[in-house]
């Protein structure tokens, strides 16, 4: 192929501007695809998401499967939750200290710790973690049955495979999602007395009336109600890469993976938006 | 033969996966309580029409109608209400793997009955009798062979008395004795009234099942009639076919 013009043939030259164009239209071709291949995507995984919202109105409810499903995501991720948020209270706990040492007001550091785990560490990080322990686990399980053919087999058996296991599992971590965020919260506190009373023997009375002599409900209640928007975008984004698996076990691991990375993106980018929503109706108090 | 007598008819149905066209026109009437056996190489169709059969694909053209009903016009519910009159045995069972064997049989008995839970037991661990798993009941599907998944897969299909069972590959990776239990069993079946669809090219076991045959060939129905037809052939492929004696 001609690639160079250095022979200064005028022949030669125009061959290298028709060559460079085609590049050109290639990248261009190439980026529209993927750009429409996005859109599309977003697309399915909104209409997906709409569908289950209605889908969820209607008869029959599917208790006994929701009820399986908020063990499975609550019960059996509380361990890990409280965990997280022990170590996470008693990491904040020590970086607020080093920091308010300075300006000597050691006196704040439970009011602190508490309003940021409540207001925001607490929920983005038991949905960071619920991402990965349950996303993965929707992606991987519905995969599972999409390429084993359980789930022609529910239709087979005049179950509608969306609403029993989409649906079901949409609800149950919407669910599961605050019950969880209080717990990070709750055990992220205790993990900040821990640490207190390790450096200063704080009493645990004092401890926890500065930590919530200012946490009001306007705090705690839109902070730990937006996880509940967390839970479905998780659930929705490990249920539609379950669904839509192809190519075996191979796709099985990639629904899991991609189930985590999705979850979590939308998380993250739905605090934002849930913020910004939180702060215009519940204006930030200063002073 | 009128609508009314066929347990399946397929008219005219049409498929096709991107440029592939899968089904080519096939028009089919199976008659009640018979078992059709449908022939054919891998990868010609059968498996795609079973699924028509019970709407779990539609078709790109044509209709297709389970006891006179047109399954094509229906969704929901009502398509869930011709469904709970078939059972369909998947090729590899398709089990659900988070329950035990005798929950897989009872789960259609739960969904679609208002049976007290203690006769859904005894009804799954009759029909779990049926296909010699009644010691199984407990298992996880993980832990039976390949053979035994199937008989579950069968009894599960059977849960619910259906008057049509719709078999995909019965006898597909069994050893010889195993698959001749999976046939005797849906001679069994079929001996009670039962409609069957058997998508084979296990021939020797299509003998043994089968009341009325076609061999599909390239999305077009080939062949259709009786065992006697059939041998009698001058087509090619069909005589290639119905003298083969492997399978499996």
């Amino acid at each position: 192929m001609f690639v160079s013009g250095q022979c200064g043939n005028c022949y030669c030259s125009r061959l290298v501007i028709i060559t460079s164009r085609i590049q050109l239209l290639s990248v261009v071709d190439r980026t529209g695809t993927s750009v429409l291949g996005l859109f599309e995507f977003v697309g399915a995984l909104a209409t997906f998401g709409g569908r289950a919202v209605v889908e969820a109105f209607r008869p029959p409810y599917e208790w006994r499967e929701i009820i399986r499903h908020l063990y499975q995501f609550g019960y059996r991720s509380a361990p890990l939750v409280v965990t997280a948020g022990l170590a996470i209270g008693v990491v904040l706990s020590m970086h607020t200290r080093a920091s308010l040492e300075r300006f000597g007001a050691e006196a704040m550091i439970p009011a602190g710790l508490a309003i940021a785990l409540i207001r925001e560490t607490g929920p983005l990080t038991a949905g960071l973690l619920v991402s990965g322990r349950v996303g993965a686990g929707i992606g991987a399980e519905i995969g599972a049955m999409k390429v084993t053919e359980q789930i022609d087999a529910l239709e087979a058996n005049a179950v509608d495979a969306f609403k029993y296991l989409a649906v079901t599992r949409i609800i149950a971590l919407m669910i599961a999602m605050p019950l969880l965020t209080l717990m990070m919260d709750f055990a992220g506190i205790f993990g900040g007395y821990l640490a207190e009373v390790a450096v200063s023997g704080m009493s645990w009375q004092l401890y926890f009336e500065r930590a919530f002599g200012y946490i009001t409900y306007s705090d705690l209640i839109p902070a730990t109600f937006k996880t509940v928007v967390f839970g479905y975008l998780i659930a929705v984004a490990g249920s539609y890469l379950g669904f839509t698996t192809s190519r075996g076990t191979e796709g099985v691991g990639e629904a899991s993976t991609r189930s985590v990375v999705m979850g979590s993106m939308l998380i993250i980018l739905g605090d934002v938006i849930l913020v910004k929503i939180i702060f215009f109706f519940y204006p930030p108090v200063s002073g | 033969m009128t609508p009314d007598e066929a347990a399946v008819r397929l008219d005219h149905v049409s498929k096709q996966f991107g440029a592939l066209k899968v089904l080519d026109d096939v028009s089919l009437d199976i008659p009640k309580g018979k078992a059709f056996c449908l022939l054919g190489r891998s990868g010609t169709g059968k498996s795609v029409l079973l699924r028509h059969i019970i709407g779990l694909v539609q078709p790109d053209g044509g209709k297709v109608f389970v006891e006179g009903r047109d399954i094509t016009a229906l969704k929901g519910r009502e398509l869930g209400d011709v469904r709970k009159q078939m059972g369909f045995l998947f090729q590899n069972a398709a089990l659900f793997d988070s329950m035990s064997v005798g929950d897989n049989v009872a789960f259609p008995m739960r969904r679609h009955t208002d049976w007290a839970d203690g006769k859904i037991r005894e009804t799954a661990q009759q029909k779990l009798a049926a296909v010699g798993l009644e010691k199984d009941f407990d298992k996880m599907p993980g832990d039976l062979s390949g053979g035994m998944k199937k008989r579950a897969g069968l009894a599960r299909a059977m849960a619910l008395d259906p008057s049509i069972l719709l078999v995909d590959e019965p006898s597909a990776g069994l050893d010889p004795i195993t698959a001749a239990e999976i046939d005797e069993l849906l001679v069994e079946t079929k001996r009670s009234g039962t409609t069957l669809v058997v998508v084979t090219h296990n021939i020797p076991s299509a003998r043994i099942v089968g009341d009325d045959f076609g061999v599909l060939h390239e999305g077009r129905l080939l062949a259709r009639g009786t065992l006697e037809a059939l041998d009698a052939s001058d087509e090619p492929i069909v005589q290639a076919f119905m003298r083969s004696q492997g399978g499996g």
